[in-house]
């Protein structure tokens, strides 16, 4: 249980590197990057929560995080591209 | 412990270096490009290392099944998200680092542009 606490702490010392990314980058494409690597490691994060608790629905927490993310970065670079979301 | 717990924590904990590294490089690189590259390809490898690293501990097939399945989608969908960034933050006008030396995507971008600008 201590390894997944000091494997817990890693991952929330990478998680706020990008928070702050997030709140100081200088241009919105360095925000845009931030929020997908965000998704990203959070998908680990809540995949170890699977581990430590042994409960299967954080998976599906899991998928339907990365599913969503992944959506989000492809909308936000339509939109910085400058097109419509339905083009 | 057995041997899965002892495979599964050691893959466990590359894929965390692999994540603090990753992040690293988001903070601390110059421009748009060098982070994405950076945080895009190191993020992906460490999350993929955890997912299987968990499925391995575990051994329960309702959480391993979900776990690759979960690594699969995230080996498809980062670098997809990743690509469409990178063509959105040109298009877009951010400025490549000074000491940049090739940028072989200019003559296709100024193509895109001059194609949306007559669709228009």
């Amino acid at each position: 249980m201590t390894f997944a606490y000091f494997i817990a702490g890693i991952l929330a010392i990478a998680c706020f590197m990008c928070l702050y990314r997030i709140g100081h980058g200088p241009t919105p494409s360095d925000r845009t990057v931030a929020i997908d690597i965000l998704g990203t490691v959070v998908v680990g994060f809540v995949c170890l929560s699977a581990m430590v608790m042994k409960k299967d629905f954080y998976m599906n927490l899991a998928i339907a995080w990365a599913l969503i993310s992944f959506i989000g970065t492809i909308a936000l670079a339509k939109h910085l591209e400058g097109r419509r979301f339905d083009e | 412990m057995s041997s899965n717990v002892i495979v599964g924590y050691i893959l466990i904990t590359v894929g965390a270096i692999f994540d603090f590294f990753g992040c690293m490089g988001l903070v601390r690189l110059p421009d748009v490009y060098n982070r994405l590259q950076a945080a895009t390809k190191c993020v992906t490898l460490g999350t993929i290392f955890i997912l299987v690293g968990t499925a391995v501990v575990t051994a329960t097939p309702a959480i391993s099944i979900k776990a690759i399945l979960c690594a699969i989608f995230v080996l498809i969908t980062s670098p997809t998200g990743a690509h469409a960034l990178a063509r959105g933050s040109y298009l877009s006008g951010v400025k490549l680092w000074e000491k940049s030396t090739t940028d072989k995507y200019k003559e296709r971008a100024d193509e895109i542009k001059s194609q949306s600008g007559e669709a228009r």
